[in-house]
């Protein structure tokens, strides 16, 4: 019941804004709906944490200790998004960017990528998984050119284009993987049914599971935004309206990863080896090194944040590629409080660039002068994504270098140096936009600090004490991925 | 060697939409490239026919139906009408080195024969030997999504792609089941859509529907 309703309201609320999402109050709609869909992902949750994992609806759902912490995340980063979101797109409609029409799109758009995020982490099938993703990429891909300047159709176009032909790498993926699961489970229904096929992971074809995980690594790896599949992100990121941003590095980026590990486990069973970890560290490696690199060549603040998530996610890939309990827990501790640090960061970027005119970090300066709030929280944002002890970001880098220090001696050092390499550059950066003369102006609109504050305190609270029962999923969830 | 006729009819059809493949790649004029993209739609349509009929698999006709709407007549007749639209119907796009793309293909192909060889024998299809050709297909594909400068071409090469993913399908486990084949036609369709509207916008702001406009976004 729960389930329905955590799909329904965000189907609804597209349904809804695509009616009335140029109006006044489509913004406050907007909360409402996000907010709802939170109340039912919070019930849900609480309802799994009772019983145990769900089957629902011909077993076309299913909910575990894994996806279950993802649906709340999700839903959670989705309703403070459209708590930015409300300021935000205000101030931007009434500086003349946004015309009425494009708004209602804007809203409806937003919910119906709430309802593909959501119906890719609860389905059970993985051909809907993938349907899902592919319809969460057609669902933002006009968010991306909103603005509708050269730039932003460039970034779009090349958002379409490269996911597009990754995601249909990862179809060829679950062709073959349906090919291996039918041999065992016959042809129909049940054979694209993950919980079937966790049952028989151990006798499916290990050949074909091989061919079909590289298939889907590079699929959804363009989507996680893995180098060198990552061109389409920092454009993407750069050009869309900022909690488009903020949704895309938050949640797409986790979700895709999570299609990934879900499809590991399966492949991991199959091979008996370490042949899907060991891909999914090197990949992962990669991306935090090239990342890291690029970091200190942005100009751009906004590209310059769509790095560090490439770095992010390349860190939570390289731990679920090492496998373990420990690893995947850091890697599951991670995707929260990248998540949730991230988001704060764009909302704080999305109002400091509109204060100031513009995304070029030059042209930024004395941030704390214009608005305390908007400079704190950029400051405190890039501290945490930096990993700054006591933040959660730090708890969860901290729990990976010592894993790959005791599994991987020869990754710790490329890990270290790329770390330090970022850090570097992201905090000069940060500290040079924060403080200084001042340049900005004030906002029509008051910015929206309570979602930038509300994440870092929680991520704050992950890095000093992570609560019980938070802790009994992830160790949950990090035993069945293995 | 004495094939069933089914067997020779799929693989007939199997050489057929490779020809057609290769016949993408080369092909200069848009409205030609529509034409040849609706007759891989049928001929796509006709392989899952024999296929559904040799087999008697028979959610094979549902789908079989499915590409036929909207892989012939939808899809082709949306390009038509943005082609018409755009005012590009007659439009020729300079391809450079059609040969060397002619021989990038062939290996390809050859490529596409070795990876599917050790996937075909495990799997108990009827047409199980056409899979590298879907393979190949799906390969060339996105090299003329590659090769391509203009818009049109490279979503015809997108589709085209999918084509190919849909015969992989066929002829590896006799197609996905129903509802995920119709949450990709959806996505695809749905996907086309958007392209369409992306087309006016490019068209807008740069007035023309080459995508070396859009290219100015790179790493300093």
């Amino acid at each position: 019941m729960e389930l329905l309703l955590v799909l329904g309201i965000p189907l609804a609320g597209a349904a809804l804004l695509a009616a009335v999402g140029h109006r006044g109050r489509a913004p406050e709609v907007n909360v409402l709906m996000s907010l709802l869909t939170f109340a039912a992902a919070a019930s849900l949750t609480t309802r799994v944490i009772a019983d145990g994992p769900l089957l629902a609806l011909n077993e076309l759902f299913f909910v575990d200790a894994f996806n279950v912490f993802l649906v709340t995340l999700t839903a959670f980063v989705g309703f403070t998004t459209s708590l930015f979101s409300r300021p935000y797109m205000r101030i931007e409609a009434e500086r003349g960017r946004l015309s009425p029409k494009r708004l209602r799109l804007y809203h409806s758009m937003y919910q119906m990528f709430s309802f593909t995020m959501l119906l890719a982490l609860l389905t059970n099938n993985i051909g809907i998984l993938w349907v899902a993703l592919e319809g969460a990429t057609l669902a933002t891909v006009l968010l991306v050119s909103l603005y509708r300047t050269p730039a932003s159709l460039e970034a779009a176009w090349k958002y379409f284009i490269l996911c597009g032909v990754g995601i249909a790498q990862a179809l060829f993926g679950t062709i073959l993987l349906y090919l291996a699961a039918e041999r065992v489970l016959g042809a129909g229904g049940t054979a694209l049914l993950w919980t079937h096929l966790n049952e028989v992971k151990g006798s499916l074809e290990p050949t074909v599971l091989s061919i079909a995980f590289v298939f889907l690594l590079v699929g959804f790896g363009t989507k996680v935004g893995l180098v060198p599949l990552h061109n389409w992100l920092p454009d993407a990121h750069a050009e869309g309206p900022t909690p488009i941003s903020a949704i895309l590095s938050g949640l797409l980026l986790n979700v895709a990863l999570y299609a990934i590990v879900r499809n590991k486990v399966l492949v991991d069973g199959a091979l008996g080896g370490d042949l899907a970890g060991n891909l999914m560290m090197g990949f992962g490696l990669l991306s935090v090194v090239v990342s890291a690199f690029f970091l200190s060549r942005q100009r751009d603040i906004k590209r310059l944040f769509a790095y560090s998530s490439i770095e992010h996610m390349g860190l939570a890939t390289f731990a679920f590629g090492m496998g373990g309990t420990v690893a995947t827990f850091a890697a599951l501790l991670h995707m929260t409080v990248h998540s949730l640090t991230k988001s704060a960061i764009f909302f704080a970027v999305g109002h400091a660039a509109q204060k100031v005119g513009t995304q070029v970090i030059d042209d930024i300066r004395g941030l704390i002068n214009v608005s305390p709030a908007v400079g704190w929280g950029l400051m405190i944002g890039g501290l945490a994504i930096l990993g700054i002890p006591p933040f959660g970001v730090f708890a969860s880098e901290f729990l990976i270098l010592t894993t790959a220090m005791h599994d991987h001696p020869w990754a710790t050092p490329i890990l270290l140096v790329s770390l330090a390499v970022a850090f570097a550059s992201i905090f000069s950066k940060v500290q040079a936009m924060v403080f200084g003369e001042s340049t900005g102006q004030r906002l029509p609109h008051r910015p929206a600090a309570l979602p930038v504050f509300a994440h870092l305190a929680i991520v704050l609270l992950l890095g000093l004490y992570v609560p019980p029962y938070l802790a009994q999923w992830y160790r949950q969830a990090a035993q069945m991925i293995g | 060697m004495n094939l069933p006729l089914s067997a020779q009819l799929i693989n007939l059809l199997a050489a057929l939409m490779l020809l057609l493949a290769f016949g993408m790649l080369a092909q200069r004029r848009i409205l030609t490239l529509i034409h040849l993209f609706a007759m891989q739609g049928a001929v796509l349509t006709a392989n899952t026919f024999v296929v559904a009929f040799s087999s008697a698999q028979t959610h094979l006709y549902y789908s079989a139906v499915l590409t036929l709407v909207l892989k012939v007549i939808v899809l082709p007749w949306i390009l038509h009408r943005l082609i018409d639209r755009l005012n590009i119907r007659w439009d020729v796009e300079t391809l450079i080195n059609i040969p060397t793309i002619m021989l990038v293909g062939i290996v390809l192909v050859i490529l596409s024969f070795n990876l599917a060889l050790p996937i075909s024998e495990l799997a108990g299809t009827v047409n199980r030997s056409t899979l590298g050709i879907a393979m190949a297909a799906v390969l060339l594909a996105m090299l003329m999504m590659i090769t391509r400068r203009k818009a049109v071409p490279q979503v015809i090469g997108f589709l085209a792609m999918e084509n190919g993913l849909f015969f992989a399908a066929t002829s590896a486990t006799y197609g996905m089941p129903m509802i995920v084949e119709l949450g990709i036609a959806l996505d695809v369709l749905v996907g086309t859509f958007i392209f369409g509207i992306f087309f006016f916008q490019i068209r807008e702001t740069f007035d023309s529907l080459d995508i070396h406009h859009l290219e100015k976004l790179k790493e300093k």
